[in-house]
C-alpha cells in the first residue's frame, strides 16, 4: 500500500492553547481513512493542516515520502489535495454550473456551454440529475451538498478530505455518496472521512482513527472496530453513552393538530397532500422522512413560516391557521430551525441575549428591559438545559454545535410554550452532545410539553420518540407508536407511495 | 476540461486561504493594538482637535466650540436616526430631502398657514404645534419608506432613493424653487418664535445642541435598554432568526424608518429656523455625511453592530474636521479629498479590528 500523505509529530498551538499534541497520521492511496472525535478533539485542526489552510507549529508533512511544506490551500491543491467543508460554501444567486466553475476558465471569456456540459458530467458521476442551470437557492440543502462535492471533484485530486459530508443528506443520497467514494477508491484516491454517524463510518471506512483532546487515542482497521468500541474510545473514561430506558409518556390531550393540510410545490419547497398530524401534551412525536419528503414543510406550515392552500392548524383547540408567526409564538407555539447558522443564531448577540429574545416582553417594564429579571431567567434556562458557556456574555458563535442547539432550544422554551417544533435538532451536533440534547428534550416532554421533531435518522426516531409519523413525497404513509415500529417498517414507509398497513 | 477545472479550483482555494484566521500575536502588543482599535474614533477625534488647535488659534475658543457643536448637531441628529436604520441592515438615503421638505413645510405653515378649503378657513398653528405637525410629516414619509421595504419588498437603498427624489421634488414644487424668507412669524397670528429653535441659546448653549443632547440620550437608552432596541439588533443580526423567534420584523422596520424620517424633519426645521428662511435645496447630501458618521462610529452596514455613542463620536469627527479645515483655509476641493480618505481609513481599521477581535 502506498502512503500518499503522512503527518508526523504535528503540534499546533493557538496563542497559549495547544490544539494538537504531536499527532501522526497517514492517508493511503485507495483507502478511506475515517477520523472520529467529539467537537474540539482536534479533527478540524488536523484536516486544516493537511489541506494547507493552517501551518503546523511543530512537526512535518510528507507527500509520497518527500518532506513538504504546504504554502496555503492553493499549494495543497496543486499537489492534489482537496477538501469539502462541512459548512456549505455556495453562492445562492448563481447556477449549479456557475458554482462548480466559480472562477471561470483560464481565459477571460466564459465557456458557458463547456461549463454546463462538464457540470452535467460531474453530476452524472454522482448519479444525480440536478439541472446545471438551476439556481443554487432553489436546491434543497442535500442537493447543495452534492453540488459541493461535485465542485471538489471538478479537479483531479489524489486525496480528498470530506468533513461531515452526510450531515444534510437523506439516506438515498448517502448511498449515492458511498458509491462515489467507492469509485474514487478504485481510482486510487486517498480519502479522509469525518462524520458523526457511526454506522456509516464502519461501512465506508478502511481504517479508523479516533481523536480526543488533541491526541490520537486509538487506531484500528475498520474490520476490527465496532460502534461500542468507537464510542468508548471517543468519550474516554468519563462518558459511556447512556441509552436510557424510555419511560413511555401517558398520551395527553392533543395540543397541536394539522388536518387536511395540502400545498402545491413552490420555490424550493416540497408539496404536501392532505396531511394530518396530532401532537399530544407530554409526548414526543418524530416525523421521519427522506430529504424533500415534506417533513420540514410540515413544521413550517404548522408554525406559519409557509402557507398552505388547504387545511387547518389548531393549537390547544383554537384555530390558528390564519395567524402570523409572532401571534403563534404568543400563543405558545415555538420552532427551532434546522439551519442554525442562517435561521437560528444572532451572531452579533451573546448567548444570553440570543436566548432571551423570544420572550423579551416578560423581562420588560414599559418597554425597558429589566436586567435582573432577564439575567435570572437566562441563568435558569442555561442550568435547565445544561448549556456549556463560561458566562451568558460569551459570543454564541464561540459555542460548540450541541451547545448552540441547546441555547436555541432554550430560546424557544423561554415563553413557556405548549408545543415545540424542532427541525432536525441534531444536525451538526456530535455524538456525545446528541445524547445530551435528546435527554433534555425527553425531560421537556415529561414536564408536559408537546414536542415534534423531524429526523432523517431511523434510530433517532426509534430511540427518542413516543410516536412516529413517516412522510413520503408529501403524504403521511405511516403513523405508529414508537414501541410498535421497526427500522425496516420506517424505511419501507419512507419509500412508499401510499399509506402502509402496520 | 481538467486543466480548466484545476485552475479554477486552485483559484478557489487561494481565495479560501486569504480569509484564514490570523495567528495570534504576542499577548501584550496585541492587547494594546486591540484597545487602540477599539477607541479609534475617539482617538481620531482627539487627534483632529489637537491638530486644528495648533493650526488655528481660535479653534479652542468657547465661541468656536459652540458654533462647531451646532454644526455637529445637524449631522448627529440625522446620524442617530440613520443608526437605527443601519442597525436593521437597511439604509435611508432620503433624510436630506426629507429635511429639505420639512423646512419648506414649516416655512409654508408659518407664512401661509394651513388652508382647509372644505371649511374655507386658514389656520395658523402655533410654533410648537407646527413643529409637531412637521415631525409627524417626516415620520409619515419614513413610514412610506417602511411600506416599500416591508410590503413591496423593495431594497431599502432603492426605496429611500425614490423618496430622496420625491421629497426633494415636492420641496421644489411648494415654492417653484423659491426660498421662503423671513420666517419670524407674526404676533397677530400668534406664531412667532420659530427662530429660537435654531438660533436660540439656553444657559449659554445653542438650542440645537440641547436638542441633540436630549435625542442622543433618549436614543442611547432606547438602543441599549429597551425591548425595541434589542429587537433592532436582532433583526440586523439575522432577520430570519428574528422572524422565527416571534419578532414582528415588519413593525421594527416601520419604526426605524419613521424615527429616521422624524429626526430628519427636526433637522430640516433647525436649519430653516437658524437661517430664518427655508430653501428647497437645503439638506442636499446630508444623507451622505450622516451615513459617514454612522460608519465612522463603528457600525456595520450589514446590520446588527453599532452604537449611538459611536455615531455621536463619528459625527463629531466629521463636524470638527469640516469646520477645522475651513478655519485653516484648506481649499474646498482638498476638504472633500481629506473627508473621503478619513471615511475609507475608518472602514479599513474597522475590518482590522474585526479580524483581531
Amino acid at each position: 500500500m502506498t502512503v500518499l500523505l503522512s503527518a508526523s509529530g504535528v503540534v499546533k498551538r493557538y496563542g497559549g492553547i495547544t490544539a494538537l499534541h504531536g499527532v501522526d497520521f497517514a492517508v493511503q492511496a485507495g483507502q478511506v481513512h475515517v477520523l472520529i472525535g467529539e467537537n474540539g478533539a482536534g479533527k478540524s485542526t488536523l484536516m486544516k493542516i493537511l489541506a494547507g489552510i493552517e501551518t503546523p507549529t511543530e512537526g512535518s508533512l510528507a507527500i509520497d515520502g518527500a518532506l513538504v511544506q504546504l504554502n496555503g490551500v492553493r499549494d495543497a491543491a496543486k499537489r492534489g489535495i482537496g477538501m469539502v467543508h462541512q459548512e456549505l460554501n455556495l453562492c445562492p444567486n448563481l447556477t449549479v454550473a456557475e458554482n462548480i466553475f466559480l472562477l471561470g476558465s483560464g481565459s477571460t471569456l466564459l465557456d458557458k456551454d463547456g461549463e454546463r456540459d462538464a457540470a452535467r458530467g460531474l453530476l452524472a458521476r454522482l448519479r444525480q440529475t440536478i439541472d446545471p442551470d438551476r439556481r443554487v437557492d432553489t436546491l434543497s440543502i442535500g442537493e447543495q451538498q452534492i453540488v459541493e462535492i461535485a465542485k471538489a471533484l471538478a479537479e483531479e485530486c489524489r486525496m480528498l478530505i470530506l468533513d461531515e459530508p452526510t450531515s444534510a443528506l437523506s439516506e438515498a443520497e448517502v448511498e449515492v455518496l458511498f458509491e462515489v467514494i467507492g469509485d474514487l477508491k478504485r481510482a486510487g484516491v486517498g480519502l479522509v472521512y469525518i462524520s458523526h454517524r457511526l454506522e456509516e463510518l464502519l461501512r465506508v471506512g478502511d481504517a479508523i482513527t479516533i481523536m480526543r483532546d488533541g491526541r490520537i487515542v486509538a487506531n484500528r482497521p475498520a474490520a476490527q472496530a465496532s460502534v461500542g468500541w468507537i464510542i468508548e474510545q471517543m468519550l474516554g473514561e468519563n462518558g459511556k453513552l447512556q441509552r436510557e430506558g424510555r419511560e413511555p409518556c401517558a398520551e395527553g390531550t392533543p395540543v397541536l393538530t394539522l388536518s387536511g393540510v395540502s400545498r402545491g410545490r413552490d420555490r424550493g419547497g416540497a408539496a404536501l397532500e392532505d396531511v394530518d398530524l396530532q401532537a399530544r401534551a407530554g409526548s414526543i412525536l418524530a416525523i421521519y422522512g427522506l430529504l424533500g419528503s415534506g417533513r420540514t414543510e410540515m413544521l413550517e406550515v404548522a408554525f406559519g413560516a409557509r402557507k398552505a392552500e388547504q387545511g387547518t392548524v389548531t393549537l390547544c383547540g383554537q384555530d390558528i391557521t390564519g395567524l402570523s408567526i409572532a401571534q403563534r409564538v404568543e400563543k405558545g407555539l415555538l420552532f427551532v430551525s434546522e439551519d442554525r447558522k442562517a435561521q437560528g443564531l444572532f451572531p452579533n448577540l451573546d448567548v444570553g441575549r440570543n436566548m432571551a429574545l423570544s420572550d423579551l416582553a416578560r423581562f420588560a417594564r414599559a418597554g425597558v428591559v429589566q436586567p435582573e429579571k432577564e439575567v435570572s431567567a437566562i441563568g435558569q434556562m442555561i442550568a435547565r438545559l445544561g448549556v456549556k458557556a463560561a458566562t451568558p456574555q460569551v459570543a454564541i458563535t464561540a459555542l460548540s454545535g450541541g451547545n448552540q442547539q441547546k441555547a436555541l432550544i432554550g430560546r424557544a422554551l423561554m415563553p413557556g410554550p405548549a408545543a415545540l417544533l424542532l427541525d432536525e435538532p441534531t444536525r451538526g451536533v456530535d455524538v456525545g452532545a446528541r445524547a445530551e440534547v435528546f435527554s433534555r428534550i425527553r425531560q421537556l416532554a415529561q414536564d408536559g410539553l408537546a414536542v415534534v421533531f423531524t429526523t432523517s435518522d431511523v434510530l433517532e426516531a426509534l430511540a427518542i420518540a413516543d410516536r412516529i409519523v413517516v412522510i413520503a413525497k408529501g403524504r403521511i404513509t405511516l403513523d405508529v407508536a414508537a414501541d410498535q415500529a421497526s427500522e425496516a417498517m420506517l424505511i419501507g414507509a419512507a419509500n412508499a407511495e401510499r399509506a402502509v398497513a402496520i | 476540461m481538467n486543466t480548466l477545472a484545476k485552475s479554477i479550483s486552485e483559484k478557489g482555494k487561494a481565495l479560501a486561504t486569504s480569509i484564514e484566521p490570523q495567528t495570534a500575536e504576542p499577548q501584550g502588543k496585541a492587547q494594546a493594538m486591540a484597545l487602540l482599535l477599539k477607541f479609534r474614533t475617539v482617538l481620531a477625534l482627539v487627534v483632529v482637535v489637537a491638530i486644528f488647535a495648533v493650526l488655528a488659534p481660535n479653534f479652542l475658543s468657547l465661541g468656536n466650540a459652540l458654533i462647531m457643536l451646532k454644526h455637529i448637531a445637524i449631522v448627529a441628529i440625522l446620524a442617530i436616526g440613520m443608526t437605527f436604520v443601519i442597525l436593521t441592515g437597511g439604509i435611508d438615503l432620503s433624510v436630506g430631502s426629507i429635511a429639505g421638505l420639512a423646512g419648506m413645510v414649516a416655512g409654508a405653515l408659518l407664512l401661509d398657514g394651513l388652508r382647509l378649503s372644505a371649511l374655507g378657513v386658514v389656520i395658523y398653528p402655533s410654533v410648537p404645534l407646527m413643529v409637531a405637525m412637521v415631525v409627524v410629516l417626516g415620520a409619515a414619509l419614513g413610514l412610506f419608506n417602511g411600506l416599500m421595504v416591508n410590503r413591496f419588498q423593495v431594497a431599502p437603498f432603492i426605496a429611500t432613493l425614490g423618496m430622496l427624489y420625491m421629497a426633494r421634488g415636492a420641496a421644489m414644487l411648494m415654492s417653484n424653487g423659491a426660498t421662503f424668507p423671513n420666517l419670524v412669524g407674526n404676533p397677530a397670528l400668534g406664531n412667532e418664535g420659530f427662530s429660537w429653535l435654531g438660533a436660540g441659546m439656553v444657559l449659554g448653549i445653542p438650542v440645537p445642541v440641547w436638542i441633540l443632547a436630549i435625542i442622543a440620550l433618549g436614543a442611547g437608552f432606547v438602543a441599549a435598554r429597551t425591548t425595541f432596541g434589542r429587537r433592532v439588533y436582532a433583526v440586523g443580526g439575522s432577520e430570519r432568526a428574528a422572524l422565527l423567534s416571534g419578532v414582528r420584523v415588519d413593525r421594527i422596520k416601520y419604526a426605524v424608518y419613521a424615527i429616521s424620517g422624524g429626526l430628519a424633519a427636526v433637522v430640516g426645521m433647525l436649519v430653516a429656523s437658524d437661517l430664518e428662511a427655508a430653501h428647497p435645496a437645503s439638506g442636499e447630501s446630508f444623507e451622505l455625511s450622516s451615513i459617514a458618521a454612522v460608519v465612522l462610529g463603528g457600525a456595520s452596514l450589514t446590520g446588527g453592530r453599532g452604537t449611538i455613542a459611536g455615531t455621536l463620536t463619528g459625527a463629531c469627527v466629521i463636524g470638527v474636521l469640516g469646520d477645522g479645515m475651513v478655519m485653516v483655509g484648506i481649499s474646498e476641493f482638498w476638504q472633500m479629498v481629506i473627508k473621503g480618505a478619513v471615511i475609507v481609513t475608518a472602514v479599513v481599521l474597522d475590518r482590522l479590528q474585526e479580524r483581531l477581535g
